[in-house]
């Protein structure tokens, strides 16, 4: 194998990181002996001895305070204000395929409206033959249905346009999570209003001081959409729209309004703010293509990343990662640890649904020496994630959106990582 | 074998078959959607089959034992075309009133739909846009700090780094308007009159050297003007120019002789750090606005409102978003104050909140930052650029009393004159107090 390294060392706090949190490793491919007793056997741990709380000491659980380092983090430099800004799951602390409720990453452009469901409707109005107010309590007599969507903002991964900038796939690729809806299919709303015949385009607003709005077709308003309102079986987050949401399956995330309060039908689509000064993608030509929605395949490694580097040294060695697309189902990721000279079918686990997160892993016996980490999602479409480069020939860089670039991660000797790109 | 058992055996038997495939099916998992309850709804013998499948005829309840979504998306478009768009289904919801629709439908389109009556010129526009929006915008919207640019960038799509302003970038003047009535003025939202938005829109296209000065934008003339940049955009074309070159056979073994690094992070290194307050060379200036603790990420993170279960959360996170349930915590810290007065504050810092900061790490934004700011000398925030009345207050040794502090938020212009905070004032006397009560509560220490 030929890395060449150019440049400086590799990320010296992740290092230091590396090297405190693996006092005992082991060498490669041999068990440890240890010398001593290890204390956290021979000595009694307080909770071994002692009593813990009782029941309703935690009436809502909360994770382990050895987890506090587990949460959503943001990029401050990124937007003006943190009231119209974002912030990142932390998918490397992640496994399986559900995103918990208090790690989905957030978007807002108007802070977190506090809506109180007793005074929130729903609104169907335009091109109807019956406008409607519904409260949440009729919301909740439709029939419903459940399903895992992942939710991807079309920016995740717009920083890595023009090169390869944040070190953590939290911030490369945490604007994404993984989570079952139940809601009610918009279509059943929809058909209570009565769409007339020259119904082509909804408009949803939510109810936040931005009004977020999107134009989206009906067609796909009529396919799998859904007005959800609970997420991971309890109800919606407040950041993340409670009372009720939008959901717009496989699209991209700005356009799964929160705290849902109207639908206009009208005939010919808005060309709203979101929807032409932002959410465009602008190529090098100049000219910018509109109404991208579908996310493209995508995957990414969480382990090892920079925020999780290999602390264990030589020896087995667990990659994994996720997957999606937002036209179907991942039925195979390949994952390489050269850099893309030899790749290797990685392992599919969990469930494979439909416009989900998969879970992959490539179990290997690192022998210590660099590696250059990447995956590469193929869709049940046939599609196959495209390297950054390929993205660039056809798009420039000036793009924003919808990246689904393979990133490249290199893991120096001591199991530190970092983000690049290579040739 | 009854009537009953010849239906139910090829159900279970589909139902089985589908279990078999959950594994790689599991979201098509999803039975149709039961017809809508009707009055003849019926409880017989096409319920008692299963629980899962209720109601349906027998047309719908065979559709998804074939486990095939295209029959799914079939049954679909049937329901709808059996069932004319024509009166209420399931009969939820009630009629919207003319005056409900009329109080939420303000989206505007390209061709005009929904735009008031009104109008605005370019004189006017400016006085309105420099007292709303020019503190975040610029005076000629070439934006303070990360706040949106909204004039300029001509001719620069092309370029590496492209400005997308309004003049260069936006496809139609409707969108200006539209997202100005909705959205701003940032923090106080659907606050502007219609006249003011015409009067906005058009020293915005003045700005974009679209109209001369002399203009005057309404509903009658919104049509007449075209936007540089109408052209720009063109549908999705990823079908054809990416998705086939995209799919198809990939190499496994042998793909390159050799691979060399040709990008690094490291080199650029803007990631936010939290494991070290120590800045690094590169972004030292911006670290030191941004930098984060670890206290800081903690309390956002858990901004969820979930955390005062957790024992081990420092008391002093009465943060914004977390106000219920820590409530019985933050009690013992803030003894002295009244709960009730802090918590009418903070409903009334929100009108605040888009410009002006408080607590630990508040920063200054389009406002400084606010922490102690009850006898805290006048005009003495570092890296704030205050309007000349205060640097003269400061400079006279001035301080925020009491007394100061309740003037300038009850009529900001009358107690400072001159000064950029465009904010009209507290009317509520108690709500002046209440927003001081909480400054000194969330200020940091």
């Amino acid at each position: 194998m030929v890395i060449q390294v150019k440049g400086t060392k590799p990320n010296r706090r992740n290092f230091l990181k590396a090297a405190a949190a693996a006092p005992l490793a082991a060498a490669a491919g041999s068990r440890a002996f240890a010398q001593d007793a290890d204390p956290a056997i021979v000595n009694k741990q307080p909770w071994n001895q002692y009593l813990g709380d009782g029941v309703d000491a935690r009436p809502y659980g909360m994770p382990s305070k050895f987890e506090a380092d587990v949460v959503r983090r943001d990029v401050p430099w990124l937007t003006a204000d943190p009231v119209s800004s974002v912030n990142f799951t932390p998918l490397h602390e992640l496994d399986g395929i559900i995103t918990p409720n208090g790690l989905c990453f957030e978007r807002h452009h108007a802070g977190i409206a506090e809506v109180d469901p007793a005074e929130h409707r729903l609104m169907i109005n335009g091109l109807v033959d019956n406008p409607i107010v519904f409260t949440m309590e009729d919301l909740m007599r439709f029939p419903r249905e459940n399903h895992v969507y992942f939710l991807e903002c079309a920016a995740n991964s717009g920083m890595e346009w023009a090169g390869a900038q944040l070190n953590g796939c939290q911030y490369t690729h945490g604007m994404i999570h993984n989570v079952m809806y139940t809601g009610v299919p918009l279509r059943l709303i929809l058909e209570e209003a009565g769409v007339k015949t020259a119904g082509t385009w909804i408009l949803p607003e939510g109810a936040d001081a931005s009004g977020m709005t999107r134009s989206i077709p009906m067609e796909k308003a009529m396919d799998d959409c859904l007005v959800a309102f609970k997420m991971n079986g309890e109800a919606l987050r407040p950041e993340q729209g409670y009372p009720v949401r939008l959901v717009v399956p496989g699209w991209e995330g700005n356009m799964w309004v929160k705290w849902l309060r109207r639908i206009e039908v009208g005939d010919q689509p808005w060309h709203h703010r979101e929807e032409t000064s932002k959410y465009t993608d602008l190529l090098e030509n100049g000219q910018a293509r509109r109404f991208t929605w579908e996310m493209d395949a995508k995957s990414v490694i969480t382990n090892p990343s920079p925020q999780a580097p290999i602390t264990h040294g030589p020896g087995p060695t667990v990659l994994t990662g996720v997957a999606w697309s937002g036209r179907g189902t991942i039925p195979r990721v390949d994952v390489t640890i050269d850099g893309g000279m030899t790749w290797h079918q990685a392992r599919m686990s969990g469930p494979s649904m439909d416009k989900s997160m998969h879970r992959f892993y490539y179990e290997f016996d690192w022998d210590g020496s660099p590696l250059l980490l990447q995956s590469r999602a193929h869709d049940s479409t046939g599609y196959v994630q495209p390297t950054k480069d390929m993205l660039r020939e056809v798009r420039g860089e000036n793009s924003i959106y919808h990246n689904n670039g393979i990133q490249t991660w290199y893991v120096a000797e001591d199991g530190s990582a970092e983000n690049v790109e290579v040739s | 074998m009854s009537k009953y058992l010849k239906i139910l055996a090829p159900a279970l038997g589909g139902t089985a078959g589908m279990l078999t495939m959950a594994y790689v099916l599991a979201d098509q998992l999803v039975i149709d959607m039961p017809a809508p309850v009707r009055d003849t709804f019926a409880i017989g013998t096409a319920q008692a089959q299963t629980t899962t499948e209720a109601p349906a005829d027998e047309a719908t309840a065979q559709a998804p034992a074939t486990n095939d979504a295209s029959v799914q998306m079939a049954s679909a478009e049937e329901m709808a075309a059996s069932t004319p768009a024509a009166g209420t289904r399931f009969g939820l919801g009630r009629p919207a009133l003319e005056a409900e629709v009329a109080a939420w439908d303000i989206d505007i389109r390209p061709d005009g739909q929904g735009l008031p009556v009104g109008s605005g010129d370019v004189w006017t526009g400016e006085e309105v846009y420099v007292e709303n929006c020019a503190m975040c915008h610029g005076d000629f919207g070439e934006a303070v700090g990360r706040w949106p640019v909204l004039a300029g960038g001509w001719n620069t799509l092309e370029r590496e780094d492209p400005v997308k302003t309004i003049g260069s970038y936006w496809p139609y003047l409707s969108t200006v308007y539209d997202y100005i009535n909705r959205a701003m003025p940032f923090g106080n939202a659907q606050s502007l009159e219609p006249d003011e938005i015409y009067a906005i829109t058009a020293y915005l296209l003045y700005l974009n050297n679209i109209v001369e000065d002399d203009f005057e934008l309404s509903n009658e003339t919104f049509l007449d003007v075209e936007m540089p940049n109408a052209g720009g955009f063109m549908p999705d074309d990823r079908p054809e120019t990416e998705l086939a070159v995209f799919s198809g056979d990939v190499c496994m073994e042998n793909c390159k002789d050799s691979v060399e690094i040709v990008m690094r992070a490291a080199v650029l290194d803007v990631t936010p750090d939290s494991d070290e307050a120590e800045p690094t060379e590169a972004v030292a200036e911006a670290a030191a606005e941004i930098a984060l603790s670890d206290g800081d990420v903690t309390e956002a993170g858990m901004a969820d409102g979930t955390a005062g279960a957790n024992d081990d959360m420092p008391a002093q996170v009465a943060d914004a978003g977390m106000a219920q349930e820590t409530a019985v915590e933050d009690a013992a810290v803030v003894a002295a104050a009244d709960p009730e007065l802090i918590a009418a504050g903070e409903g009334v810092f929100r009108a605040c909140k888009a410009c002006h900061a408080v607590g630990d790490g508040a920063a200054n934004k389009s406002g400084p930052q606010l922490n102690n700011i009850l006898d805290r000398p006048i005009g003495s925030v570092e890296g704030f650029r205050y309007s000349r009345i205060f640097d003269e207050a400061h400079t006279a040794g001035e301080v925020w009393t009491m007394e100061a502090l309740t003037a300038f938020l009850a009529n900001p212009r009358e107690a400072m004159p001159g000064t950029k905070m465009s904010y009209r004032g507290i009317q509520d006397p108690a709500d002046i107090d209440a927003v001081i009560a909480y400054l000194e509560d969330a200020s940091a220490e």
